[in-house]
């Protein structure tokens, strides 16, 4: 097992109180495997990943209680000196927007010479030659020209490329990947997530994929967590999750992607909003909005329940089906 | 295809910008900024006579162009007979290197302040923008003039005291640039990396905010000749018979009305010389600019 996170609680201390933003999380990724996070925004996902980092916004959010065993080391446990040599080496991350993801005032063979000499790597030619082979190991036509280009003088879809050569530069162990298609071009996205893909298969990264996209996930992953309110109420197999989604918000979220083929004249949505994370409510935090909700759905949060192999879901109907 | 043929394209883009930009280059500043300079250091070579010697059957001597002026004196001769051109010759030496010491000093010790509060936030970032606030209510020629009564007029004297003025400044608006800065992605990705937060602050913090300090610096040099001027004006500068612009215009006041050229031609200079940096300062911040960088 390469990542292991068990039961993490993250706490942010805003000015309208205490956010639960990560509240008992607990799932494991593979060397070589993806797992797909999915979720709505302010579900949590970006904080679980950057708890993973131990790079919450400082002092507001603290990690409360639970472990990240990376590789059977518990990260959370760590002293700060410990865990600048995870991050970047064992755990790097790609973010969203690729227009500042690079320093506008260095050229892009400094910046990938700068994450290579943090791991390690010394002398001027083979720093450069380091450099332009992982330009071409992320398709940048032409990189020895491109080392000497400054980010200001390349599109959305180059630069985001650049910024995956210099996060895997390090050889890490994990990548988490949140939203890294989200500013590209639709045309781009694609080419984009089979170059990660890619990479991945060849460095047999795992991969943590953060999005909101389930297109995206089918795509990609081969495992899912959906997240809501901060915790993850069900996860399961690619596979098995899209033909059998067992949670009532899985459901609710994968009927409101927009069908393609045929008419529509209503999109389909979810009634009513998340609720505020510094007032859950007691029981399970989708019963406001859940059409099946009960008595005991309000009253007690559910216990997680298996409903096929490796397939959970935090619902008191997964019980029912179940027996 | 496509991308094999981008940098050709690109590289003509920036041809026709070097090209453009040769072309907008501030001329007149850039001629003045290099007279003062030339004239600062090769002072002893230009000047006609020395600049403390007095001769006091010479005193009042009007321009060489008005009537009584003589070819010795080219810009007339002081109450003393002293030589006004090669004192304003002189005069360029102590406005540039106050201007260099002062700017130096104030300039890396904001520049410090400014990174450190803007990056850090938080406590240590309110407190050391009250150090900035409480600095900047005070008046500045009244900090300049009681330092200069408690530590003894003298270069010295003005250099720390200007720095005392213009630390604040500086510190305020690369704080406010470090902000911008500090929120986007390269510096997040640089914490994922591994990075301390020292490293972050000089490599990638320091290099995007150097636009700004320079542009900051080149605006300021008008405002510290002026404080200089000023201070030597009030008699808390550079200490006679040494010539300071701003001492050689506050001589040649009570005598405005007879012999013009004492006051003016020193106010000119110094307005001269400020104008020059300040068109300057502004191309420089144009020049800057990475929105224009990125047409």
């Amino acid at each position: 097992m390469l990542l292991e996170v068990r039961d993490l609680h993250a706490h942010l201390q805003t000015r309208w109180g205490l956010v639960k933003a990560v509240d008992g999380v607990s799932f494991s990724i593979e060397t070589g495997e993806t797992l797909g996070l999915v979720g709505e925004s302010g579900s949590g996902k970006s904080m679980t990943a950057l708890s993973l980092l131990r790079l919450l916004p400082s002092p507001a959010g603290r990690i409360v209680r639970g472990q990240v065993l990376l590789e059977g080391e518990d990260l959370v446990t760590k002293s700060e000196r410990e865990m600048r040599h995870v991050r970047g080496r064992k755990i790097s991350m790609i973010l969203q927007d690729p227009q500042t993801s690079l320093n506008p005032v260095f050229n892009v063979g400094n910046q990938l010479v700068e994450a290579l000499r943090a791991h390690g790597a010394r002398g001027r030619a083979m720093l450069r030659k380091r450099a332009e082979d992982a330009l071409r190991s992320v398709k940048v036509a032409a990189p020895a020209d491109r080392l000497r280009a400054f980010p200001h003088q390349m599109s959305g879809g180059m630069k985001q490329r650049v910024v995956g050569a210099i996060s895997i530069a390090s050889e890490p162990k994990l990548l988490i990947a949140d939203e890294p298609t989200t500013a590209l071009d639709v045309t781009i996205q694609l080419q984009y997530l089979m170059l990660l893909k890619d990479v991945q298969a060849r460095m047999g990264l795992g991969m943590l994929f953060i999005t909101h996209d389930f297109g995206i996930v089918a795509r990609m992953c081969d495992r899912v967590a959906v997240m809501y309110a901060g915790r993850i109420v069900e996860t399961g197999p690619v596979r098995a999750l899209f033909k059998a989604p067992q949670h009532p918000y899985t459901q609710a979220l994968m009927a409101s992607v927009p069908r393609m083929e045929g008419r529509v004249t209503r999109l389909p949505s979810i009634e009513g909003q998340p609720p505020a994370l510094h007032r859950l409510p007691a029981g399970c935090r989708f019963a406001p909005r859940c059409r099946y909700a009960e008595e005991r759905c309000r009253a007690q949060y559910p216990s997680t329940f298996a409903v096929g192999g490796r397939h959970e879901a935090a619902c008191w109907r997964a019980e029912l089906s179940r027996t | 295809m496509a991308i094999n043929a981008a940098p050709a394209v690109e590289l003509e883009v920036v041809e026709e910008r070097q090209r453009r930009d040769l072309g907008r280059l501030p001329w007149t500043s850039l001629v003045i900024i290099a007279v003062l300079v030339v004239v600062a250091v090769f002072a002893p070579l230009i000047a006609t006579h020395s600049p403390t010697e007095q001769s006091l059957p010479d005193k009042l001597k009007p321009p060489a162009w008005q009537e009584g002026g003589g070819r010795e004196h080219l810009l007339g001769t002081d109450m003393l007979g002293r030589d006004l051109f090669s004192r304003l010759v002189y005069g360029a030496r102590v406005s540039l290197t106050v201007a260099a010491f002062a700017l130096l000093s104030g300039g890396l010790i904001g520049l410090a302040v400014g990174i450190v509060a803007g990056y850090s936030g938080g406590k240590t970032d309110a407190f050391l923008m009250r150090v900035v606030d409480a600095t900047l209510t005070f008046p500045t020629i009244l900090i300049a003039l009681l330092l200069a009564v408690s530590l003894g007029a003298g270069l010295r004297t003005i250099v720390i005291a200007i720095t005392v003025i213009i630390w604040a400044r500086f510190a305020r608006v690369v704080r406010g640039e470090v902000l911008g800065v500090k929120t986007r992605d390269f510096v997040s990705l640089a914490r994922v990396h591994g990075c301390s937060h020292v490293r972050i602050m000089a490599i990638h913090i320091l290099p995007n905010v150097m636009n700004t300090f320079m542009v900051l610096l080149t605006l300021h040099i008008g405002f510290v000749i002026i404080v200089e001027a000023s201070l030597s004006f009030l008699g808390a500068g550079i200490p006679p018979p040494t010539p300071s612009w701003g001492q050689m215009v506050a001589d040649g006041r009570s005598h405005i009305a007879s012999a013009w050229w004492l006051a003016a031609l020193p106010g000119i200079a110094i307005m001269l010389v400020v104008l020059a940096f300040n068109l300057f300062g502004d191309w420089l911040r144009d020049w800057l600019d990475p929105r224009l960088r990125q047409v």
